[in-house]
């Protein structure tokens, strides 16, 4: 099953590497991973996406935790939770595409964040399934470059990773 | 007052209690050593390779619980030291190694004798820090320390840029350190333990299976009163050994690949296991899939990523392996329950039968020198009493199968990364922490020339270590799984131009004997135990072709051993 682990930890340098070379070390696989500091600026925020039967996942958290400079974790995946990604496409407009282009972005609440002659960026937050449908609805031919920022996740109601 | 960051590494390390030090000084680390130089109060050890710093502060670990601690240069300094490291990382053992870095503003620059030292080492230790400024130097040192000998020990690296051991800095050594996002569970859950106790009574064939963490959380007394109370056979693993005195009748031998068969096959047939501080690793359950089939398991262990790793438990307890089994005695002792004694005495009957085959026979009346007979033959001169430290092979396998520790951190040896030049500067970590008592390095005419230039140090330090060479002139282990498994193709196992070890222990300035016959094994190793103030380097020539018994082969069951 698909997994949304976050992670807090302590903002030094090479955390990242820990957790990276955790993953390879082990043979997890990491579907995405977005790393920020926090408004504490000693702690970061991880969020990373991760697949595995149930005892991988135990695994995976119980590795997690004995990194030490891992201060907190928690699985959103086991309750009730947001997850956004962003996502920046920039199109080509040439060939009376630009409408169909605007009203495509317009049925996936997609803004156009900048215009050129030949092109639109289209600026998409959502869930990755969301991102993905849009892509699909594009005519391949009309993608430009693609950047998807990784998931976001935060829990649902009042559950919330804190120290 | 402020110090330089040499002198503030200096007085940390006093005031960490650190009376020895193992290391080999270079370009990077000379304003540490230059300090060093200045004070002597921290013994500084000069071994003659890095890794033999490493696996000699490791062997003091191992045989006082104190954290080991080494110094090396930067670069091909710290990358030396890596087999060192793993090996401590493998087997828990804590240990505290600094290196030295290029100064900070060369980082990066491919700068002479770079090597990236925290990536180098990130994937075995237990942590790492790279010390940026002199002010967190002290800190950095409290906390490597804290954390190499709390919850599950390990190695900690600290990385130490040049420049930093020259700047300036108040020095505050604090006492005490916590940090947030590293606090290991010490207490077990008491439902849980209730749980297992209600359990391990129940149980008409029960097995106490003990690894590693009884001897690194000094369980061993907890453990014996517990399986004495039970009256439970009890097995170690090749990492547990001491931890239950191997004299005990309760005691049926190590388990695993080369186990006895009585442990193994109780293994196989048990209906409850306790598994205590030990982590189900593949030489120990063979087949995992034949693992213990009917048996129901509790696991105790510090490290909560070990439970059910590699096989899902029942009853898992986290904990602090002596606090656990204490609080397992006293809800024994408070309960009414007992263990159920006619079951248990079917279940001895049982296992005594297995015992009857005598697994670990040899041919006594060879003409040979049996290898098993010189591990017999030491442990009889040396009244049980010795430590013992042994490299990776056959010979390994018989001191562990023929030398009974009845006490724990007797018995050293690198189990989890089975590193080939352990044996000999581990033994010199032991002798240095214990210098009255007897140590024996067991090892093999491959293993020993791995780190023979630590001869050497051995001399400087007077280090009357006895070394017991089982010269099967073969990698031995290798040629016993290319006969078993390879149809004899012997592929490089042969150990040829050998140098002859009486005259090369001499000319490092120790004694060296060869011992060609079967009659002369007792006499020399009672007068290599004569010799208490020199180091004995004795050449056993031993039965070339001997092989380890029993084994599991690769893929089988524990109930599938093959016997001699
Ligand atoms: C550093 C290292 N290299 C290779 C091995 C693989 N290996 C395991 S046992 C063994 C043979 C050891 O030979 P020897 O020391 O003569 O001991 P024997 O098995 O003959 O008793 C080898 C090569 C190892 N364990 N460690």
């Amino acid at each position: 099953m698909r997994h949304i682990i976050s992670i807090l930890m302590e903002n030094e340098a090479g955390a990242l590497s820990r957790v990276a070379g955790l993953f390879s070390a082990r043979g997890y696989n990491i579907e995405s991973l977005t790393v920020a500091p926090t408004e504490d600026p000693s702690l970061s925020r991880m969020t990373l996406v991760t697949r595995g039967t149930d005892e991988i996942i135990e695994q995976i958290t119980k590795q997690l935790n004995k990194l030490i400079d891992v201060v907190k974790l928690m699985d959103m995946t086991e309750g009730p939770h947001i997850e956004r990604e962003m996502m920046l496409v920039k199109v080509n407009t040439e060939g009376n595409r630009r409408e169909e282009l605007k009203r495509d972005a317009d049925i996936f609440r997609g803004r156009i964040i900048d215009v050129t002659d030949e092109t639109y960026t289209i600026e998409l937050t959502g869930a990755g399934t969301k991102l993905d449908a849009f892509l699909e609805t594009l005519d391949p031919e009309v993608i430009v470059e693609v950047v998807r920022s990784g998931v976001s996740g935060i829990a649902r109601g009042d559950r919330a990773l804190r120290i | 007052m402020e110090l330089t960051g040499a002198e503030i590494f200096v007085r940390a390390l006093q005031d960490e209690g650190v009376e020895i030090i193992f290391g080999y000084p270079g370009g990077a680390v000379l304003h540490i050593y230059d300090a060093l130089y200045k004070q002597d109060k921290v013994e500084h050890i000069l071994t003659r390779h890095e890794q033999g710093a490493t696996h000699a502060a490791d062997g003091y670990a191992r045989s006082t619980g104190k954290p080991g601690v080494v110094i090396v240069t930067s670069g091909p300094g710290a990358t030396n030291a890596v087999t060192g490291i793993a090996t401590a990382y493998m087997d828990s053992i804590p240990m505290v190694v600094f290196t030295g870095q290029v100064p900070t503003h060369l980082i990066g620059n491919d700068a002479f004798q770079e090597a990236d030292n925290i990536g180098i080492t990130r994937p075995c230790v237990k942590h790492n820090f790279l010390v940026q400024d002199v002010n967190e130097l002290a800190q950095t040192i409290k906390k490597a320390f804290y954390v190499a000998s709390t919850g599950r020990p390990g190695p900690v690296v600290v990385d130490i840029p040049k420049d930093v051991t020259a700047q300036k800095a108040e020095y505050h050594y604090p006492e005490k350190i916590s940090m947030r996002s590293y606090n290991p569970v010490q207490v077990g859950h008491a439902g849980q333990i209730k749980r297992a106790v209600k359990l391990m009574l129940g149980a008409r064939r029960p097995m106490i299976y003990t690894g590693g963490g009884v001897i690194l959380g000094n369980a061993a007394e907890s453990l014996t009163e517990l399986a004495r109370a039970l009256d439970y056979p009890v097995t170690n693993t090749l990492m547990g050994l001491g931890g239950y005195p191997a004299t005990d009748p309760q005691f049926v031998g190590m388990l695993g690949m080369h186990g006895t068969y009585e442990a193994n096959m109780a293994m196989h047939h048990c209906d409850v296991l306790i598994a205590i501080g030990a982590r189900f690793d593949d030489r120990v359950t063979g087949n995992i899939e034949k693992f213990c089939p009917t048996a129901k398991i509790v696991h105790v262990d510090i490290d909560p990523s070990s439970i059910s790793k590699n096989v899902k438990v029942d009853v898992p307890i986290v904990g602090c392996v002596d606090k656990v089994l204490k609080a397992m005695l006293k809800v024994l002792k408070e309960g009414k329950g007992q263990p159920d004694a006619a079951a248990i005495k079917e279940w001895w009957q049982q296992i005594d039968e297995w015992r009857s085959k005598d697994c670990l026979k040899y041919d006594r009346d060879s003409e040979q020198i049996k290898p098993q007979f010189v591990v017999d033959t030491f442990y009889k001169v040396s009244n049980g009493d010795a430590y013992v430290t042994s490299d990776v092979g056959q010979h390994q396998m018989w001191a562990a199968q023929y030398y009974l520790f009845d006490k724990p951190r007797r018995w050293i040896n690198s189990g989890g990364l089975g590193t080939m030049g352990f044996g000999l500067p581990a033994a010199m970590g032991v002798q240095l922490a214990h210098r009255d008592a007897m140590v024996a390095c067991v090892t093999g005419e491959g293993s020993i020339q791995m780190c023979i230039q630590e001869l050497s140090t051995c001399l400087q330090y007077h280090l009357p270590i006895k070394i017991i060479n089982l010269n099967n002139r073969y990698l031995g282990m290798v040629r016993q799984w290319q006969e078993f498994f390879y149809q004899g193709r012997y592929a490089m196992s042969y150990m040829e131009s050998l140098p002859d070890f009486v005259k090369l222990a001499e000319s490092y300035g120790h004694v060296g004997m060869l011992i060609d016959k079967r009659e002369d094994v007792q006499p020399a190793l009672e007068e290599a135990m004569q010799l208490k103030d020199r180091l004995v380097f004795m050449d056993f020539i031993t039965d070339q072709t001997e092989n380890v018994y029993p084994m599991i082969p690769a893929g089988g069951g524990q109930n599938e051993m093959i016997l001699v």
